[in-house]
């Protein structure tokens, strides 16, 4: 088990070639790191066993335990202490082991961490960080979507990637961000596509959704492991001559309402997909944002595909009915189309 | 009140530093009880907090405090804000909810803080998250080699947070130069200790978190001052963190519109008899550090400078209404720049490459006595040594008065004190023999299955409802009861639907 010498940079820079979400978090992680000393990581089991999904392996062996902390299991205390530690200028990365455990420091991020600014002019420059999501049977207390209470609270940014670039650039600039930011990580997407990432030093914008696909007839509004469920709905509908445009929104607070506005505008129809549950899901602040913004544009009713108003249960049937799927979104969209 | 003979490794007090304590003291009533007269003005927008009878832990804990290091008070401890050097008129308009306030009338109280000149960080009401949050001003300090100390109080009813348990942990496996005030001022809002804790010293948990910790008399403010003096100087050296317990009475409600008449009046007899102001004036007049003319000197300096500063907090404005849209995100607004106190090549690959893997070394509890010993905590000699019990040995500035037990009646306490008295004597073998829930306890467990305590056995628990509507086909559509499979056409009000297929094309 003993190295000799560091076995970092095999694990922490693939080689060259298309990488997987996991493998483009930890560079984003290692180059900011690399880049700034004042970067740290702090969270359970993040050091030695490299996390429990191994986004920060090797990251112990090349910067060593002052910059990669390893925690008791106290999400409150690693939040506080990232906290504590943004005071001084540093800019810590913490890692919830499973984002559903954010719950335990709730109070921590919501009250402390989120309204330090507004209050007391502190900024808090730090990421938390975490795996999130469902569809690979981790039951109820390991496959939650609680980005929505955090949308909620004024003073933080929240980020879900779909994608490896984008969970590589969004990274960095969460990490030079001078806010706290939230930065979920569908584990689903993890390890399930490959992508090259773009040369150089390259970040995206916080704040701004993309359009993954043109269309004329409907506006998918989606993020994370549904904007791929919604590229592959996309894709069917053309087949039958419904021409989709998918937005993947990349970050939901601060939400880029311009992108979905002029989207809107000219599908003339919203379906808004994602896998939070129904009520109180990031679908209705975009309907209303719709309403308030192209109501005069709109030809049919909003419509939403969501996880169901339950808790994620285990089983596979289960979970495959609580969970969106590219037949219920094509479903609606037909539907939707219809108008 | 006597300055014990024993003088801890600090360095004596000079006459300078006596009277100073007695300013901030005076000047934290005399601001306080300025503030209840604009309270009773309606001059106070929210709440105030009344600290009066704990001005000592205030100012003699932030006064073992170098410039450099950090605080985070809670609502009773003004006084460390004064002795930080925020000026009266800062409390003022903070609770004036005057524009002028550190927060532009965002947050009232105490509520507010100041990371770039005088190292405070602001508190929040929930209790405990200071804790942690200090725990990692701690930590940064260390890793950018400033060398600080982080300091933070909790009150007795903080003391059973999650977070004060949690930011412990964190503190004592990080080794973070962090004191922790315990400010035991008797009562959580209505709730005495007792009622809170079946201890009688808060400091004794201590021994739990392996943090050493100490008890000092909270109304004595040259022991709290050489007591946290003590503490400051073993976190700066390397060897936190440190919980210091200290003992004193909240002189008032929880806040001005409690009367507090739930406490006991022989309480409030004993504790003001022990007031600290004025156990500290005869303190200086019997060691003749001071005199008549000094103290009317400091007293007519203080009423000098509150009128000043609240005045200019009276004549305040109250803030703009469109500042309630301002401020939310940092755009830009701060600069956020570390202050390195050592050189960044020393973190930067490959210097600070290691291992990537535990050795045994790293593992001091697992030793062969640990294992064989049953608890390593009595055993392993790497476990520092537990908390109150065994402080006035190591560090002889505080075993220094500890107050005199109050009435019996204050403090009623049940009879696990006896045991908790001497822990260091306690043997593990009281553990029963047996473990209460036996291994093997489960669906094969034979004597479970029939067991009352089996939930199978139990009448009340039965599958069949589920089992009725689950023993479907999947495939059937009723299997579900979700709303795209409802019979089509019709609601339960017997209205037809009108997001279905069918519906919509004889609707258009």
């Amino acid at each position: 088990m003993s190295h000799t010498a560091p076995s970092a940079s095999s694990k922490v820079v693939p080689a060259s070639g298309p990488i997987t979400m996991v493998d483009a978090i930890r560079q984003a992680m290692f180059e900011e790191m690399e880049r700034d000393p004042a970067v740290v990581a702090i969270g359970e089991d993040i050091g030695v066993y490299g996390g429990a999904f191994k986004v920060t392996d090797g990251l112990l062996a090349k910067f060593g335990r002052e910059r990669v902390i390893e925690t008791p299991i106290a999400e409150t205390a690693i939040i506080g202490a990232a906290c504590g530690m943004s005071f001084l200028g540093l800019r810590p990365v913490a890692e919830m082991q499973f984002i559903d455990f954010i719950a335990c420091c709730f109070n921590q991020v919501t009250n402390f961490v989120a309204k330090s600014h507004y209050l007391w002019g502190a900024p808090v420059p730090m990421v938390i960080r975490g795996p999130s999501g469902g569809g690979v049977h981790g039951g109820p207390f390991h496959s939650a979507n609680p980005e929505m209470y955090f949308v909620h609270t004024p003073g933080l940014k929240v980020i879900y990637p779909s994608t490896p670039s984008d969970a590589k650039g969004l990274l960095k600039s969460a990490i030079r961000d001078n806010n706290p930011v939230l930065f979920f990580e569908h584990k689903y997407l993890y390890r399930r596509l490959k992508e090259e990432m773009p040369p150089g030093d390259y970040t995206v914008p916080i704040g701004k959704a993309i359009v993954r696909r043109a269309g004329r007839d409907l506006t998918i509004v989606s993020y994370a492991a549904m904007a791929h469920i919604a590229m592959e709905a996309a894709v069917l509908l053309a087949k039958e001559g419904i021409e989709a445009e998918v937005i993947d929104l990349r970050t939901l607070l601060p939400l880029d309402k311009d992108t979905i506005l002029t989207s809107v505008k000219k599908t003339n129809k919203l379906l808004v997909v994602h896998e939070d549950t129904r009520t109180g899901g990031i679908a209705g602040e975009i309907a209303a944002l719709v309403f308030e913004g192209a109501f005069e544009d709109l030809d049919g009713p909003v419509a939403r595909v969501t996880a169901l108003d339950t808790p994620v249960p285990y089983a596979p049937p289960l979970e495959e009915r609580f969970l969106p799927n590219t037949e219920k979104v094509v479903a609606a969209a037909r539907e939707l189309a219809k108008y | 009140m006597t300055q014990s003979a024993t003088q801890p490794a600090t360095q004596p007090m000079t006459r300078e530093q006596h009277l100073d304590l007695y300013y901030y003291m005076q000047l934290n009533r005399q601001l306080e009880e300025r503030m209840v007269r604009l309270f009773r003005q309606n001059k106070i927008v929210g709440g105030l907090y009344s600290s009066l009878g704990q001005e000592a832990v205030s100012v003699g804990t932030c006064y073992a405090l170098e410039k450099r290091d950090w605080i985070a008070p809670m609502i009773r401890n003004i006084g460390a804000l004064l002795v930080k050097g925020v000026p009266p008129r800062d409390i003022f308009t903070q609770h004036m909810a005057k524009f002028t306030s550190p927060t532009l009338g965002k947050d009232g109280t105490s509520h507010f803080g100041d990371l770039k000149v005088r190292h405070i960080v602001s508190p929040i009401s929930m209790l405990g998250d200071l804790i942690p949050v200090m725990t990692g001003v701690a930590m940064a300090g260390r890793y950018l080699g400033q060398n600080i100390v982080a300091l933070t109080w909790i009150g007795d009813g903080g003391s059973s947070t999650g977070a004060f348990h949690e930011g412990l942990g964190l503190a004592a496996s990080q080794r973070a130069a962090f004191v922790l005030i315990i400010e035991n001022n008797q009562w959580a809002y209505s709730t005495p200790v007792s009622r809170q804790v079946p201890i009688q010293n808060l400091a004794d948990r201590g021994a739990a978190y392996g943090i050493a910790s100490a008890i000092v008399d909270g109304n004595d403010v040259v022991a709290v001052y050489q007591a946290a003096k003590e503490a400051v100087n073993e976190c700066r050296a390397g060897r936190g963190p440190r919980i210091i317990e200290v003992k004193t009475m909240r002189m008032r409600g929880h806040a001005q519109h409690d009367p507090a008449e739930y406490v006991p009046k022989e309480m409030f007899d004993y504790w003001k008899a022990r007031d600290p102001i004025t156990l500290y004036e005869k303190y200086l007049s019997e060691n003749k550090i001071w005199d008549a003319a000094a103290k009317s000197e400091i007293d007519a300096r203080i009423e000098r400078e509150l009128d000043v500063e609240q005045k200019f907090a009276e004549d305040s404005p109250l803030p703009p209404p469109e500042l309630a849209e301002e401020g939310v995100y940092c755009d830009g607004c701060h600069k956020i720049e570390a202050d390195w106190k050592r050189a960044k090549a020393d973190l930067m690959p490959p210097k600070s490459s290691i291992d990537p893997t535990w050795r045994l070394k790293d593992l001091p509890a697992y030793t062969q006595a640990a294992i064989t010993g049953g608890n390593g905590a009595k055993t392993s000699s790497q476990t520092p040594v537990p908390a109150a019990t065994a402080a006035p040995a190591s560090h002889p500035a505080m075993q220094k008065s500890v107050p005199a037990p109050a009435p019996e009646r204050i403090q009623p306490q049940p009879g696990p004190q006896a045991a908790h008295a001497a822990p260091g004597t306690e043997v593990v073998t009281e553990e029963p023999a047996v473990p209460r829930v036996p291994f093997g306890r489960g669906p094969k467990d034979k004597a479970f299955r029939q067991s009352p305590e089996n939930p199978q056995n139990k009448p009340a628990y039965t599958r069949a409802p589920k089992e009725k509507s689950f023993s479907r086909n999947p495939q059937e559509k009723s299997f579900s009861k979700g709303p795209r499979n409802k019979p089509f056409g019709k609601n339960a009000q017997g209205k037809p639907f009108t997001k279905n297929p069918q519906d919509k094309q004889g609707r258009r």
